[in-house]
């Protein structure tokens, strides 16, 4: 590692500038979090026309503040309301409002806050020393090993996670069409252009994502929120005692490290994360009948988790140039407006950049530590602001940004139209984050299978006696593969067991 | 992925947990659409397969030497198109859709506000399209006061006016 770069990159996080910027960007992420609507992912993609007036590094330093920033103001909901503010604190709903109605609510969010912040702090850590490593070995891929590992992104992100696999592999696919439209690099040609001036440049990534998510967000919770008053518990004595701290250390420890490892993995994250820590916890304890009822490692757990993955999945990002998630697919296209395409090379090219981002998490996640435990009663407060205040001035940011990065009218429209589709997706339930990441991945993998063709002359087994770009295409196989083996393997179970559990089955079926 | 990793027993208390969180979430969701919903999400998506299969094959496939501009998409499109089919065949009984009802008629008139708004704008500027648009959702999407829509529509237009204009410097068209 590169010590200089290190600290350069914190000298370059202290500008106050950039202070700035990451406790914008943290206080906005806290913001969304507390407000149950739209998730971190969406609100990048409103706020990604910024990133076209500001430094860069500022730009990345706040639209990751935003998405860490909001994991911690999920919990707070969790807690106070059995509302998670966001899906990855969904699990936590369970012990933490359990522990509201006993009174003890205050404790329940000391203890994800000091949680939150050791798990992203040993992230963070892991990251500063994994994340050079990997981009050194990933120096030496070709464009076989570029297609192949994006693939794999764009399949594990469709595969695992909530929803039915299927629609999820369908909507990727069709991101992954999308990604074609306009003039071909290779040939000129141009493809479902329609006879259109406007679509030969290709659809931007950046109108395609704040219509799928933000517009499409907005219009699905202009439907859903009627009369939900927020009538939040009372927080008192945030401050955790000495026993609840020794009690959740366990938990906490864990939940840094299952959070670290899955969130590295594509498609793993947050969510993923929470709940196998969740899981972990309930595993191991001398007394799981507790979990459910209030118990303290059933918050620690998932929302150390949570935070440590939220911080370890910039890991693929990063050193790869892979978006392991739909808001690192929103950071992913931050970067690309500003000219630079994330990858192994990043290291050397943008220390500046790399370290900075990297740093700026250090001392956000500081500033959430501050700003979650004497400041909760203000975020408490917040949740008492009307969803039908804020939603108009959303539809607004969303609009005139749009239309700020082209001066182009033309470009609201695509985002309506996309917004109308990212809707009626959800009404018919298919999850818009793999067709957006598939999107985003659409000219890496094409570009990538084109070049490689060439290469091999023509001869399509060559990516898979390539050593690296077969084994990842191998675990492209195993991973498509896995959801018919295991339904396979219930049935023969349930064939030879008798009675068949059919309970199983339903669990085993990818449904929600 | 854990789940590939762990014993038997652990992914028990995981898909527990899992099928918890979704039997909480189902609570809050408004009805399932039924098999119509299924059916028509996935004839949309293997008309949209066929579609681009007919088109890219039109742009050229090449060789495998050397892949015409048509090629990838028709291989996607094909996938798009088989995956739709096994879709209708198996996910007629999925229960992840959500019924239309009577408040899907708030997003389709917000919808019209943005259309509304984008074709005004050039014309007008963009102070009196996104008052109305604050007024619209305000008032008769969120149902709020009187009182409390002027105060907050006037409030964001003026907010929205300095920070653009002034703070970042953007040139919005505007009347004023």
């Amino acid at each position: 590692m590169d010590v200089n770069a290190f600290l350069d990159g914190f000298a370059l996080v202290t500008e106050p500038q950039n202070l700035l910027y990451c406790l914008i960007g943290v206080l906005i992420g806290m913001l969304i979090g507390v407000l149950p609507g739209l998730g971190p992912a969406a609100t990048i993609a409103i706020l990604l026309p910024i990133t076209y007036s500001i430094d860069p590094v500022s730009a990345i330093i706040m639209l990751a503040g935003i998405y860490y920033g909001a994991q911690y103001g999920g919990t707070i909901t969790s807690v106070l309301l059995r509302l998670p503010g966001e899906a990855s604190s969904v699990v936590t709903v369970f012990d933490g409002f359990a522990l509201a109605k006993q009174g003890k609510a205050g404790t329940a969010l000391g203890i994800a806050a000091i949680g939150s912040f050791v798990g992203a702090t040993v992230s963070i850590l892991g990251l500063t020393l994994v994340a050079p490593l990997i981009a050194g070995w990933a120096l030496n891929f070709g464009d076989p090993e570029y297609a192949a590992l994006a693939l794999l992104g764009v399949l594990l992100v469709a595969t695992i996670g909530n929803g039915n696999k299927l629609k999820a592999m369908i909507a990727a696919a069709l991101g992954l069409l999308l990604a074609t439209v306009g003039r071909d690099s290779f040939t000129g040609a141009e493809r479902f252009t329609f006879g259109s001036l406007q679509l030969t440049e290709g659809i931007d990534f950046v109108v395609v994502a704040m219509g799928l998510f933000g517009v499409g967000e907005i219009l699905y919770n202009l439907e859903e929120r009627h009369g939900k008053p927020h009538v939040p518990a009372v927080v008192t004595n945030i401050w955790p005692s000495r026993k609840d701290i020794k009690q959740s250390s366990g938990a906490i420890g864990r939940g840094s490290l299952i959070g670290f490892v899955l969130g590295v993995l594509p498609g793993g994250g947050a969510v993923m994360s929470s709940l196998a820590a969740y899981a972990a916890e309930k595993r191991i304890s001398k007394h799981p009948e507790r979990f459910g009822r209030g118990a303290i490692e059933g918050v620690a757990a998932p929302e150390t988790a949570n935070n440590a993955a939220a911080t370890s999945s910039f890991i693929p990002l990063l050193t790869l140039g892979i978006p392991a998630n739909a808001s690192m697919a929103m950071l992913f296209g931050a970067l690309l407006i500003l000219g630079i395409s994330p990858g192994p090379q990043l290291v050397e090219e943008r220390p500046d950049l790399f370290w900075g981002v990297i740093n700026s998490m250090y001392i956000g996640n500081l500033i959430l530590l501050i700003l979650s435990i004497p400041l909760v009663g203000v975020f408490v407060r917040i949740l008492r602001v009307r969803p039908a205040i804020l939603a108009p001035i959303t539809a607004l940011i969303t609009i005139l940004g749009v239309y700020t990065i082209n001066n182009s009218t033309f470009d609201i429209f695509v985002m309506i139209v996309f917004g109308l589709i990212g809707y009626l997706m959800k009404k018919i339930g298919f999850e818009p984050g793999p067709m957006v990441l598939a999107f985003v991945l659409g000219s890496i993998v094409e570009n990538g299978f084109r070049r490689s063709m060439l290469i091999f002359d023509g001869d399509p087994t060559g990516f898979f006696t390539r050593p690296i770009s077969g084994t990842i295409l191998a675990a492209f196989v195993l991973v498509a593969l896995w959801p018919v083996a295991k339904s396979i393997l219930a049935r023969r179970k349930a064939a030879t067991v008798a009675p068949a559990p059919t309970e199983r089955d339903d669990v085993d079926t990818p449904t929600r | 992925m854990s789940d590939e990793r762990t014993p038997a027993s652990d992914q028990d208390i995981l898909a527990e947990i899992q099928a918890e969180v979704a039997h909480d979430l189902e609570e809050e969701r408004p009805p399932s659409g039924g098999p119509t919903y299924q059916v028509i999400g996935a004839l949309v998506a293997l008309v949209v397969g066929i579609g681009g299969a007919v088109l890219s094959y039109g742009y050229g496939m090449g060789s495998l030497r050397q892949p015409g501009a048509g090629m990838w998409p028709f291989v996607v499109s094909v996938a798009i198109a088989l995956m739709a089919a096994a879709l209708l065949v198996v996910g007629r009984g999925l229960n992840d859709s959500e019924k239309f009802t009577r408040s899907s008629v708030l997003p389709a008139v917000g919808l019209v506000t943005f259309i509304v708004l984008a074709m005004l704008m050039p014309v007008i500027g963009f102070e009196i399209p996104s008052l109305l648009l604050c007024v619209v959702w305000l008032r008769f999407l969120g149902g709020e006061t009187w009182r409390s829509t002027i105060i907050t529509a006037g409030a964001t237009v003026a907010a929205f006016y300095f920070l653009f204009l002034y703070g970042l410097r953007i040139p919005l068209p505007h009347l004023f």
